[in-house]
C-alpha cells in the first residue's frame, strides 16, 4: 500500500491510527482485568453499609472526588501523611472507583476514625471554623436534606450484581454475596429520615478501614 | 500470572517495537524515482517540494527510543508479573491482603518503596531514639522530654500536621474541640494522661438531661451551673438548680468541679468547650454532649505520640 493513499484517505488513516493507539491498551490493561489482585479484595474489606453507601453517591454527587483523592501512592512522603498506600484489593467492590486525580484538598483513602463525627460536620457546614486557612466550599444543605430511602435496597442489589464474582469465599469454599437479604430487606429502614450530613459522615468513617 | 498473558504482553510489545523499526527504516528508503534534492514532480500554488531525506538527528532519536525501549523492557518488570527484570525491581508489595501480612513482608522486601523506608528508618530513627528515649532503651519522660526544645519542635511539627485540623495550629482549639494551652484537662494533663487520650482516644459521655429535667429543671440547673463560675443570675432559679445539681455532681463532683475519670469539665473555671452563654449551657443539658478524640496508636505509633505529648503537656507549663 502506498503512503500516499493513506494519506489522501482519512477515514482509513483514523482505523490505522485507532489500531496503533489500541496497541497500548491491549498490552498494558487487558491483562490486569484478569489478575487475581484487582479481582479479590483483601481479608478485611466489608462492603458499605445502606447509610455509607448513601453517603458514598453524595460524595459524588458534590464532586468531593474533582479535589480530594482516595489513592495513596506508595512514597513515604505520602504514606507518612496519609497511612498505608493503596492496594487493588480495597478497590475491587468500588463501582466506579474515586481514586481522584487531583488533590487540591487531601487525599482521602484512610480518613475514616482520624476525626470525630462532631468535627466532619462542622467541617462540612464551613471549614473554616475549624481550618482557618481551608479553600474547601462549605455544604450547610447536608444537614437538612433528609434522605428517603427510595432506592437504597435497589443500590445494594446492583453493587451486589456488580461485584459478582468479586465476594468474599466462605470456609466452605462457596463466594458470599457483599450483601444478604436481610441487608437489603433492611435497607430502607437504615437509611430513611437521616440527614445527607449523617450519611456522608458515616461514608468518610468507612474509607481506609482495611489497612490499620 | 499465566504464561498465556505472559505472551500475549510480550508478542504485542515486541511486535510495536519492532514494528516501529521497520516502519522508520521503510520511511527511509528513497522509493520516489526522484533524486535526493531534486524537486519533486508536482508543485502546489506554485510551492515546490523537495525530496529531502528525514533529518538525520531526527531519524537518531527514533533509533534511540526503539534501543532504550528494548533494553528497558527488560531492566523493569515489564512483560510478566512473574519476573522482576535484570534490576529485580519493584515499586512495593501490592498484592498483599492485610495490614499482617504487609507488617510481615516489609522486613525482608527489597521494593523501591520499602528501601525508602528502611533508609529514613536509618535516618529518622536515631534522631527520634536520641529525642525520645534514654540510653536504656526505655522511653524518656514525657515532662523530660517537654525541656527539651528540639524534641519539642519535633513534637510540634508533628502535631500541626495530625492534631491542629480539630485543635488549632496554635492548640488553643475552638468550639467543641479542647483548648490544650489552658491547664484545663478533661481526662487530666499529667504527661502520661495526655498520652493515653493520644494514644487511645477519648469519648465523652454527658447525657441528654431534656427529658428527665424538663424545661422548668434545665433553666434551674443553667442558672446554678453559672452561678458556679460567678455569674449573677436569678438566685430562686439558681437555688432549685443546686437541689437538682445531685445527680450531675455524679460526674462533675459535689462542687462542679468535675472528674477526670469520666472526662467531667470543671464547671467552675469559666472555661467553655461548647460555650458559656446561657443558651449554649442549656444546650449542652438538655442534649447533652459526646465529644470524640480519636484514638492514634494505629495511625501515629508509639514514638511520635511520646513526642506529641510532650509538645502538649509543655503548652501549659511555665516557661
Amino acid at each position: 500500500m502506498k503512503h500516499e493513499f493513506i494519506e489522501k484517505n482519512v477515514g482509513l488513516l483514523a482505523i490505522f491510527i485507532i489500531i496503533a493507539i489500541s496497541f497500548g491498551g491491549l498490552a498494558q490493561i487487558t491483562p490486569l482485568i484478569f489478575q487475581k489482585e484487582v479481582n479479590e479484595p483483601v481479608d478485611t474489606l466489608v462492603p458499605y453499609t445502606a447509610l455509607e453507601m448513601e453517603g458514598r453517591d453524595i460524595y459524588i454527587r458534590e464532586g468531593c472526588h474533582v479535589c480530594h483523592s482516595q489513592m495513596i501512592r506508595p512514597f513515604r512522603a505520602e504514606t507518612e501523611r496519609y497511612g498505608h498506600y493503596s492496594v487493588a484489593g480495597e478497590s475491587v467492590w468500588e463501582h466506579p472507583f474515586l481514586w481522584g486525580s487531583k488533590r487540591t484538598g487531601p487525599d482521602l483513602a484512610r480518613v475514616g476514625g482520624r476525626y470525630s463525627d462532631a468535627w466532619h460536620e462542622v467541617h462540612l457546614i464551613n471549614p473554616r471554623d475549624v481550618v482557618p486557612q481551608s479553600n474547601m466550599p462549605g455544604f450547610p444543605w447536608l444537614a437538612t436534606n433528609l434522605l428517603t430511602g427510595e432506592d437504597t435496597a435497589r443500590k445494594l442489589e446492583i453493587f451486589n450484581m456488580l461485584t459478582k464474582g468479586n465476594g468474599h469465599v466462605d470456609e466452605n469454599g462457596v463466594m458470599q454475596p457483599i450483601y444478604t437479604e436481610a441487608d437489603i430487606a433492611g435497607a430502607k429502614a437504615a437509611v430513611e429520615g437521616k440527614t445527607e450530613m449523617q450519611a456522608l459522615i458515616a461514608y468518610l468513617q468507612s474509607l481506609g478501614h482495611a489497612f490499620k | 500470572m499465566s504464561i498465556f498473558w505472559t505472551l500475549w504482553i510480550t508478542v504485542i510489545t515486541l511486535i510495536v517495537i519492532i514494528g516501529c523499526a521497520v516502519l522508520l527504516k521503510l520511511t527511509n528508503k528513497n522509493d520516489t524515482g526522484v533524486k535526493e534534492g531534486e524537486p519533486m514532480p508536482h508543485s502546489f500554488d506554485g510551492i515546490q517540494e523537495l525530496n529531502n531525506p528525514l533529518p538525520k538527528w531526527w531519524v537518531g532519536l527514533f533509533w534511540f527510543s526503539i534501543t532504550i525501549a528494548l533494553i528497558y523492557s527488560f531492566a523493569f518488570p515489564s512483560y510478566t508479573a512473574n519476573w522482576n527484570g535484570l534490576l529485580n525491581w519493584t515499586s512495593a508489595d501490592k498484592n498483599i491482603k492485610s495490614q499482617a501480612e504487609s507488617d510481615q513482608l516489609a522486613e525482608t522486601s527489597n521494593s523501591q518503596y520499602q528501601r525508602e523506608m528502611n533508609a529514613a528508618e536509618a535516618k529518622y530513627g536515631e534522631i527520634f531514639k536520641q529525642l525520645a528515649y534514654q540510653p536504656s532503651g526505655e522511653y524518656k519522660d514525657i515532662d523530660v522530654i517537654a525541656k527539651d526544645p528540639e524534641a519539642v519542635k519535633v513534637g510540634q511539627r508533628l502535631f500541626l500536621q495530625n492534631c491542629a485540623q480539630c485543635h488549632g495550629s496554635d492548640a488553643r482549639g475552638s468550639k467543641g474541640f479542647p483548648n490544650l494551652a489552658d491547664n484545663d484537662w478533661l481526662y487530666g494533663g499529667e504527661p502520661l494522661a495526655i498520652k493515653e487520650t493520644i494514644m487511645k482516644g477519648r469519648v465523652g459521655a454527658m447525657p441528654a438531661w431534656k427529658d428527665i429535667l424538663g424545661e422548668q429543671g434545665v433553666t434551674e440547673v443553667t442558672s446554678y451551673v453559672l452561678q458556679l463560675s460567678g455569674r449573677r443570675v436569678n438566685a430562686l432559679e439558681a437555688q432549685a438548680g443546686e437541689e437538682r445539681f445531685v445527680m450531675c455532681a455524679a460526674c462533675h463532683g459535689a462542687d462542679g468541679k468535675g472528674l477526670t475519670e469520666f472526662g467531667a469539665p470543671n464547671l467552675t473555671d469559666k472555661i467553655w468547650l461548647y460555650g458559656g452563654s446561657r443558651k449554649a449551657v442549656e444546650d449542652t443539658i438538655n442534649n447533652g454532649r459526646n465529644g470524640v478524640m480519636p484514638a492514634w496508636s494505629d495511625v501515629l505509633g508509639e514514638d511520635k505520640i511520646q513526642l506529641i505529648s510532650a509538645y502538649v503537656y509543655s503548652l501549659s507549663q511555665e516557661k
